[in-house]
């Protein structure tokens, strides 16, 4: 069932009256069954935009080079109908919010019901049992009453479970969890990374974690790829991306994390500058106008992907292996 | 949710009140008696006083209000100035044949207005989608009663397809049947158009909601989509608008059944307004103006049961 | 686009007329603005485009199909079909052109005063325009002409009284949101007079959404005239009006059809461009205004 997921040179552009916005450029990403994908970077870095493509959901004006190779099938090659079939059944999207993700109008049982459309082999009757034990794997009680529920009447964090349980119901070779915590509070959260560390003991899928929140991604994920402005800057091991990031902004990201203080600061640290405009990208390093290292070839040629160790890759002018 | 109803209701009565104390007050200031102006060249001393006694005007005007609201709520509405029949045996007897006909349009018009707004969002942006809404639009602007003119001179006088005028034969189904397939379509078609364009503009809204997105990750067919996902968010504003416009229809359904002289309210209240009938005007006016502001209170009241989240805000 | 030159030479004129051009830049706007402008023309200039007078009786020549001398006919009076179409146009857009106007100006006045004036005559004021707005209107239009009796008097007032109200909510929702606006407050702090304030800043900035609506009421009012002379509560004879020449067509459906067909193609056409044109006008204004309801 699950096989590898590659995405190479895959670019994403938005055409809009104000101009091309080149959302995702260039960017190189592979994962195989069993791992957990972490991507990470700050709002606007195109980590979104980069799931939306793998899960084929992008919005009619988006325009996508490059290809994205799951199960060695090239998904753009795929007619209409194949893509969205692929979708919900192979592929599966833990939405962001999880207060707006579900219907309001239709219970929580009918909507899940609906997601196996897949699986024609089950009734109704099957289909709603499948529901109640899975609801009862993420850890919500009384699953039998939840499915009669509206999402209004279910709290932030027992919504995000029926999502996770909901995507989970696909068995899904690629789960793809967009900011999965971001919407909820701190208790929630950890909840909410206890049951997706529990789920990847049994899961043997590829799931990818998109979050700005590094203590997410140091938990639960494998690997990390981190990105900025649209491209992926840095990418390997947990480990090595945590304890030796080479990437002047990877290490610039960890320097800014709160969690990482121990005593208490006068000022948080932040990186001075802002994103660059993405309808008009550099054409040199993306990160050169805000990096402390930038020297002469900098603004002007882009970095190429500098292979660090065996898996430890970064987009940058100042490492060396 | 209670206390909502109450509310609403209270304030359809007052309503109501309000706008018989307006018609009393309106007639009584304007120059010349009503039975004069009713008469007209035939006023003989005799007949006046008959009719200014028949007609309560020689009580003084907040009396014959008070008269007119104690009457009302025991079902006694006044009589017909010139036959002497009760004004609510009239309105009894004329109102069936305009609420089928009102029912029968706006359920056509929503069983072909709601998909075509659904196959607007599906092909949204196409060249179908543009068709729809140009002839939304354009039916929409085109006087109900020209198109029973038109359809009236070529289905009844030329190709003889349909009875011209009538509301078809007592107990006969197909006649009656017949008859009212030209006024109901020439009523439903503004209303077609209406239904769709405002299901389209509801549903495109609701398809950019995060919930559709979801719904889509999961790969569910477009036509699931939109008929299940977002038409019930959808539907919601526009039930309260057709609900409403149950209550318009009935009353512009007058210029149609004069048209087909279709014996309706419509009739009814042309007749009795060209002979300055008051009793059947006030009676008519009253239990329309009941009929549309319970319509309108009942159209909130369900739009507050088919929505969770509306429904329980009024429960808490 | 193709070149800098064209390019530069299409932006003063877009600057000088930016509504028109985007009104002509939708077909369908395009046509119903030339629609319109053609019966503003018929409707003036009556007299000298009618070949006939409207009202000049011949029963000798009395339905008369379309011919050379008459091109829509004659009428069961044998008055010209065509004159009378015409001196209808004018009838139609006087009397929506009128009650329109004077409906706006009321329900700019009313809904000034309830947006800006004190919170009881609000109240009051919210209070009697929902209860006249949750009328319904045709009835309400039977009963005033029941007591006034039929007219154009009475036709002007039925419309203005029937259509002010959803005017004064609009104008006094506009009102409210501004009042509350810094830039008023600011004016308030230095102690402007309300009439400075009512004048120089609340008017124009509610008067746009204001003049859209009415343009979009147009038709409906057009239709509103026709239907209630069809009914003969109209506009008394024998004042041309596109409703009695059709109900005098319809009385005669079967032996002179066309009288109800030019009779009733101005009509349409006439509500079709005004509509067309209303939601043009809406879309480039103020899309987000309400859809409007079939006559």
């Amino acid at each position: 069932m699950s096989g590898s997921l590659a995405a190479s040179d895959l670019s994403v552009r938005y055409e809009t009256p104000h101009g091309a916005v080149h959302a995702l450029r260039h960017v190189d990403i592979e994962a195989h069954p069993g791992e957990v994908i972490g991507i990470v970077g700050e709002s606007g870095c195109g980590k979104s935009t980069l799931v939306t493509a793998l899960a084929n959901l992008l919005p009619a004006n988006a325009r996508v080079d490059g290809s994205i190779r799951y199960n060695g099938v090239d998904l753009a090659k795929l007619d209409a109908h194949r893509q969205r079939l692929l979708r919900g059944d192979e592929i599966a999207l833990v939405s962001q919010d999880p207060m707006t993700a579900f219907n309001p109008v239709l219970t929580i049982g009918d909507q899940l019901v609906d997601f196996q459309h897949h699986r024609k082999d089950l009734g109704r009757a099957q289909k709603r049992a499948r529901i109640a034990a899975m609801l009862g794997r993420v850890g919500i009680a009384d699953a039998e009453r939840r499915m009669q529920s509206y999402p209004h009447e279910l709290s932030g964090g027992m919504r995000q479970r029926v999502a996770i349980a909901a995507a989970l119901l696909t068995d899904p070779g690629l789960l793809i969890a967009d900011e999965p915590t971001t919407a909820l509070d701190v208790t929630m959260e950890a909840q909410i990374i206890h049951l997706l560390r529990e789920l990847r003991r049994e899961y043997n899928g590829i799931i990818i974690v998109v979050s700005h929140h590094l203590g997410v991604i140091a938990e639960l994920c494998d690997r990390v790829y981190v990105m900025y402005a649209g491209e992926v800057v840095e990418g390997g091991e947990v480990d090595a991306i945590f304890h030796d990031a080479r990437h002047p902004y990877t290490q610039a990201l960890l320097a800014c994390d709160p969690a990482r203080f121990h005593e208490r600061l006068d000022r948080l640290p932040t990186i001075p500058g802002s994103l660059p405009n993405l309808t008009q990208p550099p054409s040199g390093c993306v990160y050169a106008p805000r990096c402390d290292r930038a020297f002469a070839p900098c603004a002007a040629i882009a970095p190429p992907l500098v292979k660090l160790a065996a898996a430890h890759v970064a987009r940058c002018h100042a490492v060396t292996p | 949710m209670l206390a909502y109803a109450v509310k609403r209701i209270g304030l359809g009565l007052l309503i109501l009140v309000l706008v018989m104390i307006a018609m009393y007050a309106a007639v009584f200031l304007v120059p010349g008696d009503p039975a004069t102006v009713a008469l007209g060249p035939r006023a003989t001393p005799e007949l006046k006083r008959l009719l200014i006694e028949r007609m309560g005007l020689d009580q003084p005007v907040w009396w014959q209000i008070i008269e007119f609201f104690r009457n009302a709520l025991t079902g006694n509405l006044g009589y017909d100035v010139w036959s002497n029949r009760p004004v609510s045996t009239l309105v009894l007897e004329a109102l069936p044949n305009t609420l089928i006909l009102g029912l029968t349009a706006l359920t056509v018009a929503l069983l072909i207005g709601v998909p075509l707004g659904c196959l607007s969002v599906m092909r949204r942006g196409t060249a179908a989608d543009a068709v729809i809404g140009v002839l939304s639009v354009g039916v929409i602007a085109v006087p109900s009663f020209v198109v029973a003119i038109y359809s009236l001179l070529l289905f009844a006088v030329t190709l003889r397809w349909l009875p011209a005028i009538g509301a078809g034969e007592a107990g006969d189904f197909v006649s009656q049947a017949k008859a009212l397939v030209m006024p109901a379509a020439a009523i439903a078609l503004g209303w077609i158009g209406y239904i769709a364009r405002m299901v389209r503009a509801s549903m495109m809204e609701v398809m950019g909601e995060p919930h559709i997105r979801t719904a889509r990750s999961f790969g569910l067919p477009e036509w699931k989509i939109v008929s299940k996902y977002a038409l019930r968010i959808a539907i919601i504003p526009t039930i309260s608008l057709v609900a409403v416009g149950l209550g318009s229809i009935l009353s512009s359904a007058v210029f149609v059944e004069a048209v087909f002289a279709r014996p309706g309210i419509g009739k009814l209240i042309t007749d009795a307004v060209n002979t300055r009938n008051y009793p059947v005007v006030m009676g008519t006016v009253l239990i329309m103006t009941a009929i549309y502001v319970s319509i309108t209170i009942a159209a909130d009241l369900l739009i507050a049961r088919l929505d969770p989240r509306v429904r329980d805000v009024f429960r808490g | 686009m193709s070149s800098v030159a064209d390019a530069s030479l299409s932006v003063p004129d877009r600057q000088r007329f930016p509504l028109l051009r985007a009104l002509l830049a939708d077909p369908f706007t395009c046509v119903a603005l030339i629609l319109v402008t053609g019966f503003l023309v018929t409707a003036i200039f009556a007299p000298f485009l009618a070949p006939y007078s409207p009202v000049k009786i011949d029963v000798l020549h009395k339905l008369q199909p379309p011919s050379m001398e008459h091109w829509f006919g004659t009428d069961h009076l044998g008055r010209d079909l065509l004159s009378r179409v015409i001196y209808g146009a004018r009838t139609a857009l006087t009397i929506a052109m009128v009650s329109v106007a004077i409906a706006g100006a009321i329900g700019l006045l009313l809904g000034l005063i309830a947006g800006y004036g004190p919170r009881w005559l609000d109240a009051i004021l919210v209070l009697s325009f929902d209860s006249l707005n949750s009328l319904p209107m045709i009835m309400f239009a039977l009963a005033i002409i029941t007591v006034l009796g039929a007219g154009t008097g009475t036709l002007i007032i039925v419309i203005a009284a029937t259509s002010f109200p959803s005017y004064a909510r609009l104008i006094r929702a506009q009102t409210l949101a501004l009042k509350n606006s810094d830039y008023i407050l600011a004016e308030r702090l230095i102690d402007a007079s309300a009439a400075r304030i009512i004048f120089i800043h609340l008017l124009p900035n509610v008067v746009g959404p204001l003049i859209i609506l009415l343009s979009m009421d147009i038709p409906v009012v057009i239709m509103v005239e026709a239907g209630l002379s069809f009914l003969g509560l109209g506009v008394r004879p024998p004042t041309p009006s596109w409703g009695s020449i059709l109900y005098d067509g319809y009385t005669s459906i079967r032996s002179a059809p066309f009288m109800v067909i030019f009779g009733g193609l101005p009509l349409v056409l006439a509500t079709l461009g005004f509509t067309f044109l209303g939601e043009g006008l809406r879309d480039y204004l103020d899309p987000r205004l309400q859809l409007r309801r079939p006559a």
